[in-house]
């Protein structure tokens, strides 16, 4: 698969809880193309949310081998993970997970701080990702000034700071007024057509999946 | 903005508690600079000691006095350079409570074994002078007002009788270790007075303070000068006069002891209280930690965070305490007569160990926080309820 972006290969992942290993995905195969928009939906506890972190490389398999824009991301040491994240991935929390001392503004800018950008450079990212999701005239408000909506806007703000490759959202919506998801979901539309952004996204919401271009389905750790 | 801004943002999250927290830190640190300002008050004899200096007191005890007439059989030994001695007059000057060190003293050769009291020339003729004049310190004639001409009545114990004593020489201590509450009269008087009164006691001296050329010396000369009065009717003990001044608060060796040890209590204390808001807040943050290593910060990225937001907490909570180890020794000079504590000023090892004591507190109270916040993987810290 010439242009896939994502290559998920026969990976199994479980969870020791005491002296208990707990099976959460069972020999998961899945491959993403680039500038895909996925859904990936199903019950509570099938593994869409384990499946969406070891993509984003936050969690690491048990077995078989994930394999993002040509990196095996399992070989990476933690500090080389944590880089590639900060470059190749933006994260979308469902609950959005902003810095409540920082402004919008200081939200956006953490992940640049992490980049050779020169304070310049950096306020140039942060201001143009508020913009594209319409947030520009907010960015000296704190988390607790901003409307649900909002602050989900000011985390994609944050997540396509470092204009990452790939988009990984974890039921972006979840949290939200169905205006508010509205809102969101057409925003990650644009992002994917018109910033060519690859995103994952784990949904509940039927709504939410016919954004997407494909959606899959799983099930007690099985992909349908 | 940059990590440090976010460090400080961190800090001053929970404002009271990090005031509290800093309070705690700073009134820590005070205790702790006041109690080693009182350790080194009580040393303050030990350390004012010269390597150059011997003293030869009475082998049975202090309180036994020597004749006046091993002043010349000890200055007759290769090394030494003067003999002076003295005589602890104590009395009563007002009531037992005005207690100020009183001695009588060879003027000429303790000035020249002294060179740390500092006379004005026309004040140490006027006093070298006049047989029943006295010198005081600099701190003592503050503490009381005495000015020159002025005359001292003390009602005499060890040597009974009414003395007055006329202030002829105020003494400037040359630094801040040199104490400045003695006041000095004329060996020579004492002796006159005696010699009437109870000629059994004339020509007796405290203890000979000898000093020598060579400190390398010290041991030789001491052995040479107990040799020499060996199965006298008084035998000597000399030594330096570091060790002859450790005698006197060998005595309150436990107390000593117990001081030094609550001072590092204290800096326990603070560590206890750095590291308990310091747990509390990072266990509040372990999403946000999980957070910020999902955008790529790795672990060295929170150990800096977690460790400069400690440090900030420390050094503010340090340096305030420093702040108010000033006003409180004042006080507390201001409060204990002079002549308790003749030397109580802040020394800077003081201020340099409350300092770095603050500063290792900080570092040592992000440890725990800091290998939690690195060790606990993102998907837990994610899903982390505080």
């Amino acid at each position: 698969m010439a242009n896939s972006i994502i290559q998920v290969e026969n990976v199994s992942k479980a969870y020791r809880r005491d002296t208990f290993d707990i099976p959460v995905l069972n020999n998961i195969s899945l491959s993403v193309s680039e500038g895909d928009f996925l859904g990936l939906m199903g019950p509570s506890g099938s593994g869409k949310t384990t499946l969406l972190n070891l993509v984003a490389g936050i969690d690491r398999p048990s077995k078989g081998r994930v394999v993002v824009g040509g990196t095996d991301i399992g070989t990476l040491s933690e500090t080389a993970l944590a880089k590639w994240r900060a470059t190749h991935v933006g994260f979308i929390f469902q609950f959005y997970n902003l810095i409540p001392v920082l402004t919008a503004y200081e939200n956006v800018e953490l992940p640049l701080l992490l980049t050779s950008l020169s304070k310049a450079e950096r306020k140039k990212h942060v201001e143009f990702a508020l913009q594209v999701v319409g947030l520009a005239d907010r960015m000296y408000h704190y988390p607790k000034q901003l409307s649900g909506g909002q602050e989900q806007r000011v985390a994609i703000a944050r997540a396509i700071a470092t204009d990452p490759t790939l988009l990984v959202a974890d039921e972006p919506t979840g949290d939200l007024d169905k205006q508010s998801a509205e809102e969101i979901l057409t925003l990650l539309e644009r992002l994917n057509k018109e910033f060519k952004k690859t995103i994952v996204m784990v949904t509940h919401d039927p709504r939410a999946a016919e954004k997407a271009h494909t959606v899959r389905h799983l099930d007690k750790g099985e992909l349908k | 903005m940059r990590i440090f801004k976010l460090m400080f943002k961190n800090a001053l999250r929970h404002k009271l508690r990090t005031s509290l927290t800093i309070l705690g830190i700073a009134i820590a640190v005070m205790a702790f600079g006041f109690l080693r300002t009182v350790v080194t008050a009580w040393y303050a004899g030990v350390e004012a000691s010269a390597a150059n200096r011997l003293v030869t007191r009475n082998a049975v005890s202090f309180i036994f006095p020597l004749p006046l007439a091993y002043r010349d059989k000890i200055a007759r030994i290769p090394g030494v350079e003067t003999v002076s001695y003295m005589n602890w007059f104590q009395g009563v000057y007002i009531d037992k409570n005005q207690f100020f060190a009183r001695f009588a003293a060879d003027v000429q050769t303790a000035l020249e074994v002294y060179p740390e009291f500092i006379v004005p020339p026309d004040q140490l003729e006027a006093f070298t002078k006049e047989r029943n004049a006295c010198m005081v310190g600099a701190d003592l004639a503050k503490q009381y007002n005495f000015k020159i001409g002025d005359v001292i009545p003390i009602e005499g114990d060890i040597y009974p009788g009414k003395w007055d004593f006329v202030v002829r020489a105020i003494y400037q201590p040359r630094d801040e270790k040199v104490d400045g509450t003695q006041m000095w009269f004329h060996w020579a008087y004492l002796d006159e007075r005696m010699r009437q009164d109870m000629p059994g006691r004339a020509g007796e001296v405290g203890w000979y303070i000898i000093r020598i050329s060579n400190p390398n010396d010290g041991a030789r000369i001491s052995e040479e000068v107990d040799q020499l009065f060996k199965n006298s009717r008084a035998e000597t003990k000399t030594e330096s006069e570091r060790a002859f001044q450790e005698g006197f608060v060998q005595g309150t060796n436990l107390i000593i002891v117990l001081l030094n040890f609550m001072s590092f209590v204290i800096i326990g204390i603070i560590m206890l209280v750095l590291g308990n808001t310091m747990i509390m807040s990072a266990r509040e943050r372990t999403k946000e930690y999980a957070v910020l290593k999902t955008i790529g910060f790795s672990g060295s990225h929170l150990t800096k965070l977690i460790a400069g937001e400690s440090m900030i907490i420390s050094i503010l909570g340090g340096a305030l305490g420093l702040l108010l180890t000033y006003p409180i020794v004042g006080m507390f000079s201001l409060f204990v007569p002079k002549s308790w504590f003749p030397i109580f000023y802040i020394e800077p090892i003081t201020i340099v160990l409350a300092g770095t004591s603050a500063l290792v507190v900080g570092v040592i109270a992000a440890l725990f926080p800091i290998q939690r916040a690195v060790r606990t993987s993102i998907v837990d810290g994610l899903r982390f309820v505080g």
